[in-house]
């Protein structure tokens, strides 16, 4: 079977004040169907960028994007993202609202069914006592787990996660990392999940990409079960740097 | 409970102010005041005054809003229109509506639509200038989750902008409420002497011109009355609904 996602090629570039940065320099790699894959690199190595490339909200300048081997060409529900920030919830919707809201706009399926669907995500993110809570009124780990769940709820071909536990501390974040590999064991999405950090690579990916900086390039794509923090880390800044 | 205290005393000044002067064509007493009031209520012409007044009001404010949903529309569509928005904004806004009067008395005639257009000058540009920024302050996160949903264009604006910049559009708004309370009643005054019929500013003008000062007293009372009222059950029932629910007031 071919993979879900194939990245070929794919430069990308922004303006900055009419300055042109190249983002990523001829990226590929491929995405199977169900796994984890983990882009890793250091700031400015684009993966942020790459990530959003996938999401249909930039356009390469060269290469291509495929999913089920159609064209990436504009946002869609078919690919949620997560991001870091934690103002992604929409703060006029309670938690519920927030999960339904993006089901019914995307005319995936109509209130009384998406209301059944919501609950259900909810709580498989432990958020069934929250949800007509406001935003304002979670923590940082149970808005994150709210934007999951409803990035989750739409059940798209791809969940795409931009380091979605960076503004969390560290306890929470070993414990979300927990959870969400315990919610794959459920219901195997399939992930491409954004990091700067080389433990939460390892434990949250099946396959890394290491991406050096300015521009963002390939230097190797590991298997995260015969490698380790050290290895990665001589891969990504070379023999010379001291841990 | 300190209100009421405040409340009290002040009325208590009043009252023994006014009575120790002792000239109600200068100063009437509070209990005057009250009673010119209740007579105003009783025979109708308050109430007949206010309904005037409002309405004119909520066309005023009416077509001012819709007119800076345009003006904020026009903005949004183009880098050249947000120019002129702002370059009008900066203009406009520090120009009192009521010195417009005089103008909108030679272009629109003696009557309401010189006070309408005064009013539009008055919420227009306030309410256009926030709602434009709120808009460009709306967080490119939420930008992208919008976008995620895969709506329409129309759908994005209505469902995702509007409620993000609902804190800043309030605001506009409330602001845009007292520019033109203010403006209507002042242009009610001058122009009191043009038609039969009038609103609260009228009301006083007509008032004072038959030296009936306890009901001059008693309009001034009820434009502070309903000023309040407005700005506390309409707005103040909006914000505790919307912006405070949502931990959203800026």
């Amino acid at each position: 079977m071919d993979p879900l996602l194939k990245v070929e090629g794919v430069t990308l570039q922004y303006s900055t004040n009419g300055q042109l940065t190249t983002a990523t320099d001829r990226v590929s790699f491929e995405v199977e169907r169900s796994e984890r894959f983990v882009l890793l690199g250091p700031s400015g190595c684009g993966k942020s960028t790459l990530l959003k490339a996938v999401g249909g909200y930039t356009r390469p300048v060269e290469g291509q994007i495929l999913l089920n081997g159609v064209k990436i060409a504009a946002p869609g529900p078919d690919r949620m993202l997560v991001f870091q920030e934690l103002d992604q919830l929409l703060p006029w919707k309670t938690v519920q609202e927030n999960v339904t809201f993006a089901l019914t706009a995307s005319g995936k399926m109509r209130a009384p069914e998406a209301r059944e669907r919501a609950a259900h995500y909810l709580a498989k993110v432990n958020l069934s006592d929250f949800t007509g809570s406001y935003p304002h009124t979670l923590s940082g780990g149970m808005k994150q787990r709210a934007a999951i769940a409803r990035a989750m709820a739409m059940e798209p071909q791809i969940l795409l996660m931009d380091e979605p536990f960076a503004s969390l501390d560290a306890l929470t974040r070993a414990k979300m990392q927990d959870d969400l590999l315990q919610l794959w064991e459920e219901t195997k999405f399939t992930m491409l999940f954004v990091t700067h950090s080389i433990p939460e690579a390892i434990r949250v990916g099946h396959r890394i990409v290491l991406l050096t900086s300015h521009p963002g390039r390939v230097i190797a794509q590991v298997e995260s079960s015969s490698s380790d923090a050290a290895s990665i880390h001589r891969m990504l800044f070379g023999g010379e740097a001291h841990a | 409970m300190r209100k009421v205290v405040v409340l009290v005393t002040l009325a208590l000044l009043w009252e023994g102010y006014a009575r120790w002067l002792g000239n109600p064509l200068l100063f009437p007493t509070l209990t005057m005041t009250v009673a010119a009031l209740i007579s105003g209520f009783a025979s109708g012409e308050l109430p007949t005054a206010i309904g005037y007044t409002l309405q004119l009001l909520l066309k005023g404010y009416t077509a001012g809003v819709l007119l800076a949903g345009l003006f904020t529309a026009l903005a949004s569509a183009s880098r050249i229109g947000a120019d002129f928005l702002e370059m009008l904004t900066a203009m406009f806004n520090p120009l009192p509506s009521i010195a417009l009067l005089p103008l909108a008395l030679i272009w629109f005639g003696l009557g309401d639509g010189s006070v309408i257009f005064v009013l539009i000058h008055a919420v227009l540009w306030v309410v256009a200038l926030n709602t434009f920024s709120g808009f460009k302050g709306v967080s490119p996160t939420l930008r992208m989750v919008g976008q995620n949903y895969g709506l329409s264009k129309a759908g994005f604006i209505a469902r995702i902008l509007i409620p993000a910049a609902f804190p800043s559009i309030l605001a506009g708004l409330k602001i845009g409420w007292a520019f033109a309370w203010r403006t209507l009643i002042a242009a009610e005054l001058v122009f009191g002497v043009s038609s039969g019929s009038g609103g609260l500013g009228w009301f006083i003008f007509e008032k004072k011109n038959q030296l009936l000062i306890p009901d001059v007293f008693a309009g001034l009372l009820t434009v502070i009355l309903l000023g309040l009222l407005i700005e506390n059950l309409v707005f103040g029932v909006i914000e505790r609904r919307t912006v405070r629910r949502w931990g959203m007031q800026t």
